[in-house]
């Protein structure tokens, strides 16, 4: 195991920190009585960890495609259970990611959220602790413990305090995820049996049998084809997405999609590279399907939290996309669609959160015309609505432009395809961007957006810009670990 | 030769900072215009100013980001830059104290919205003008459909609500479904997307085979509607429900001479003359634009509305830009990109002065203009000088690129391109001497004066009589833009 890894040489087990930070803040809710304390401390463990994380981005080595801040304790010894941490290129930005949108939940949930404040605080730190700690495990029992410990609170938070299908949706969302799940523990096990270990860096690119690879596979693939969501398997998600709170919706949309993707990247391929291979023409025409069924569905929405998820099934269908066509664009733009989509996506919702609050509706048609009443709110919405169809110049464009080539050097019908897909996310964000401005004359005396909302949406405009216009910095960092995959993936070509 | 500076980049920072200025200054509209102003005063200046350094051979270059290996968001000034860089700059100064006019004349609703969505369509004017690669050229294209947008809807009712649609339908469809594919198709063929320096050999000498790069080339003539080039050319004339100090900068300025200029850059600078040859498409391009020529001054001549006139004398006129450079000649490719300026301050002119009449008499249809010219003199004495350059009759600007465009044809000896300039010569006569006849020699002379008719004010009167001053100055001084463009060709 030691060889996968890069330990950890900063004076405290970073990793291990901001796993446990939010759930030591979590804990620490208990004592507390008030409930803005509680807000408070919440916030700030999530801006602590954030910072915390910023020290992993500041000591990142790019150079290296092993894991770096590894950390390597026996925790099981007799079944060779091991509490194994450590990061690559491609987890680094996710990581970021969470902790960057821990505090902005709790800062949209500020006002938004008037019951049970405690819980719910609860559930979002516990929610981050796990999160983090997908992306950190390098152990199969590690990881299948906190896979299976997001679940629950984000369960909750639907449940709880989501819309008014909320029982409907938490039942969809729980029964999906939790099935794959259980395909997900057999391939775990069943990988076990055939390495005798639990480590995930010692079960890649170890070349099993054909047929071994194959079932292993395809019960991976269930289990995070249902997590991205990819078409068929995406109808738990509109559903989720629409019904959750707004921090929930956030989180599931901008992190806990991205475990599915992030597991087709760390799993089947480096475990099965064979069957991937074997597989990538039907995992490429399912992601086209979810790209262009994706955006038409989201011609016909009238809710507008709907129409934003059902557009995360077409953007993650550019996510597979770029992982299928094994280049090193495509992994790339996959990588980096991840994370723009994480911060597009994640800003929509805080979007219609901030709207949802002021007219208690999320239908597009009682929240149309505000243009000249929400001048502020518009400039904010309209700019991450142009991000999320990729106008040039924003995150999701360059993010989508790797894919493209990727796709086109591979596969120029594919790529054509996939153009469409691009087309129809133009035109549905365009609608309903021109009817929430313009769709009718309204003179409601609506309150333009409020200091504390500006705050918690200008970090995600600076990322927008950011990778839209300046991406070296990223594509820097996730180079090394990618080419690396690119170039052991060649050797089964 | 190459001059790594920042310059390049100024114009655009300038605009943008403007943009930026006359939103935070809604509250205060005299300021707000002062911003708008000066703005493009500085802008045009900051243009200019690079003109002695590309006049002396050089080109100046700067890198802002590198996005991919190959994919730069870089800038470059050469010659062809700085032709529609500087037009646009320029007539952006005309096109604001016109505006300043025509907004509080009509007391138009929403006019920091509109002020700022001109700055930033200016903007990406001036950005596409100065891109240095494909990646560059595809942003500042897009941030001009998107925020052209709200000019072009600007009313917000029934009509301009269609109008928009189409317009968006039509750009950011091609641009997304063709000019996006053509891009990525040249990076995988050729691993880079920055312009080739010189105009003989682009950049598919690195690769891609024939059937792939006519695909790509095809996908890029497509791709590029705001040229207006039919099928694709349907959106113009519905975008006429914009005010019209839009349409002026729509038909002028911006949209379609961004239109016209990206594929003029496309064809010489990522295909090159050598490749265009090679595959046979200058030719092709050219007989295909002929028809557009033909087919709008036809449609023209059955307008009777003078903007939906001037809409599809544009479609026609904007062809032959692009038939010029397609003739892959040197006087061909000089009489298409001279036709820039030149038609852009001829078009302006019109434009304006089709606003000025509805602004002092809100009539918009050619046939109820009879006499309008005694009412009017200042106004429709420019709009028959601007009129005459559009035919190309001497010594308007005009006869300076037909002159050029039919040496080209000649030059090649394809007599089918000179008899279709010919033919087209005769059209826009055909529709643009009975405006002036109408105004100056039929009905009442007095007719007008009863209804107290007269001139719009001074904010319009003089850009329009500047404006079409101009294009006589430079019909007989075409030195400066002749040399120019001299520079662009080996």
């Amino acid at each position: 195991m030691e060889q996968y890894l890069v330990m950890n040489k900063l004076s405290f087990p970073i990793l291990s920190a901001t796993i446990f930070i939010p759930l030591a803040g979590a804990c620490l809710l208990f004592f507390i009585k008030h409930e803005r304390a509680v807000k408070v401390i919440a916030l700030i463990t999530g801006i602590i960890n954030f910072l915390i994380s910023l020290l992993l981005y500041a000591h990142f080595n790019p150079d290296t495609y092993l894991f770096q801040f590894g950390e390597y304790k026996p925790w099981i010894p007799g079944h060779s259970i091991y509490y194994a941490l450590g990061i690559d290129g491609i987890t680094l930005f996710l990581i970021l990611l969470t902790t960057l949108l821990a505090p902005l939940c709790v800062l949209c949930s500020w006002t938004a959220i008037a019951q049970r404040v405690k819980e719910f605080m609860f559930c979002i730190l516990l929610m981050e602790s796990a999160m983090i700690g997908v992306f950190c495990s390098l152990d199969f029992i590690l990881f299948y413990i906190f896979w299976e410990a997001m679940l629950i609170p984000m369960y909750l938070l639907i449940a709880i305090w989501g819309g008014p299908q909320k029982d409907y949706a938490s039942i969809k969302f729980f029964i999906y995820t939790l099935s794959g799940s259980v395909f997900l523990l057999v391939a775990i096990i069943a990988v076990y049996l055939t390495t005798g270990s639990f480590s995930i860096p010692n079960a890649m690119y170890r070349g099993y049998g054909f047929t071994f690879e194959y079932w292993v596979f395809l019960a991976f693939a269930i289990a995070f084809a249902i997590k991205v969501p990819m078409f068929p398997f995406h109808t738990w998600l509109p559903a989720a997405h629409t019904e959750a709170p707004t921090a929930g919706s956030v989180f599931l949309a901008s992190v806990l999609l991205k475990m599915g993707s992030y597991g087709f990247l760390r799993f089947c391929l480096p475990i099965t590279p064979k069957a991937s291979l074997f597989f990538a023409p039907y995992i490429i025409v399912l992601s086209l399907i979810a790209i262009i069924y994706g955006g038409f569905v989201c011609l016909r929405q009238t809710d507008m939290k709907r129409l934003i998820a059902f557009s995360s099934v077409a953007h993650m269908g550019f996510v597979t996309l770029g992982i299928f066509t094994f280049t090193l664009f495509g992994f790339q733009g996959a990588l980096l669609q991840m994370l723009n989509h994480g911060i597009t996506t994640g800003a929509l919702f805080l979007c219609v959160g901030i709207i949802y609050e002021r007219t208690h509706s999320r239908e597009i048609f009682d929240n149309s015309g505000l243009g000249k009443i929400m001048p502020v709110y518009m400039g904010f919405f309209g700019f991450f609505s142009l991000s999320a169809f990729a106008f040039p110049g924003t995150n999701n464009f360059v993010g989508e432009l790797y894919v493209l080539i990727g796709t086109f050097s591979s596969n120029k019908i594919a790529g054509f395809f996939a153009i469409v897909g691009a087309l129809v996310a133009a035109a549905y964000m365009l609608l309903l961007l021109k009817r929430i401005a313009w769709g009718r004359d309204d003179t409601r005396s609506i309150k333009d957006m409020n200091v504390r909302e500006i705050i918690y949406l200008l970090p995600l405009v600076v990322f927008v810009l950011w990778v839209g216009l300046f991406p070296k910095p990223f594509v820097h960092t996730i180079t090394k670990t990618l080419e690396h995959l690119v170039t052991e993936m060649q050797r089964f070509m | 030769m190459h001059s790594e500076t920042i310059r390049p980049l100024i114009p655009v920072v300038i605009v943008l900072i403007t943009s930026i200025l006359i939103l935070v200054s809604r509250k205060r509209e005299n300021v707000r215009e002062f911003w708008s102003v000066a703005g493009s005063i500085l802008t045009f200046f900051s243009v200019a100013s690079m003109v002695p350094s590309v006049m002396n051979g050089h080109t100046l270059v700067y890198t802002l980001s590198t996005i991919a290996p190959g994919i730069n968001l870089n800038f470059r000034v050469d010659a062809l830059s700085l032709i529609f860089g500087i037009i646009s700059s320029l007539l952006w100064i005309f096109a604001t104290f016109y505006n300043i006019g025509y907004m509080r004349s009509l007391n138009e609703h929403a006019q920091t919205r509109y002020y700022t969505c001109f700055a930033i369509a200016i903007l990406g004017a001036q950005g596409v003008s100065f891109s240095g690669s494909l990646f560059s050229l595809y942003l500042f294209y897009e941030i001009i459909t998107i925020f052209t947008y709200p000019l072009v809807a600007h009313h917000q009712d029934e009509e301009a609500y269609a109008g928009g649609k189409k317009y968006i339908i039509y750009l950011m469809g091609t641009s997304k479904g063709f000019l996006l594919p053509a891009v990525i198709l040249t990076y995988v063929f050729t691993g880079n997307l920055d312009f080739a320096d010189g105009i003989r050999d682009g950049v598919f000498i690195r690769g891609g085979d024939n059937i792939w790069i006519v695909v790509t080339y095809i996908l890029f003539i497509g791709g590029f509607a705001k040229a207006a080039i039919m099928p694709l050319h349907n959106w113009l004339p519905s975008a006429m429900v914009a005010p019209t100090p839009v349409s002026a900068l729509l038909h002028a300025v911006a949209v379609v001479k961004a239109g016209v200029f990206c594929i003029s850059r496309v064809m010489l600078s990522t295909f090159g003359i050598e490749m265009l040859h090679r595959l046979n498409l200058g030719i092709y391009t050219a007989y295909f634009v002929s028809f557009t020529i033909l087919t709008a001054s036809i449609i023209a001549l059955t307008k009777d509305d003078l903007k939906a006139r001037l809409a599809y004398s544009t479609v026609s006129q904007l062809s032959y830009i692009v038939l010029g450079v397609a003739l892959l000649d040197p006087a061909g490719v000089l009489g298409g990109v001279i036709h820039i300026v030149n038609h852009g301050f001829s078009k302006i002119t019109l434009f304006f002065c089709a606003g000025a009449i509805y602004v002092a008499t809100h009539k918009k249809k050619i046939s109820d203009m009879e006499g309008i010219g005694y009412a009017m003199p200042f106004t429709m004495g420019a709009f028959a000088i601007a009129s005459l350059s559009m035919i190309g009759a001497p010594p308007v600007a005009g006869f300076i690129s037909k002159w050029y465009l039919l040496n080209g044809a000649l030059g090649i000896h394809n007599t089918t391109i000179v008899v279709i300039l010919m033919i087209s010569t005769i059209l826009n006569a055909g529709y643009f001497a009975p405006i002036t006849f109408k105004a100056f020699f039929q009905g009442a002379t007095g007719g007008w004066s009863k209804d107290k008719i007269k001139e719009a004010p001074l904010t319009m009167v003089v850009p329009i009589v500047v404006a079409s001053l101009i294009s006589v100055v430079i019909g007989i001084f075409p030195q400066f833009f002749v040399g120019l463009i001299g520079r662009l060709l080996p």
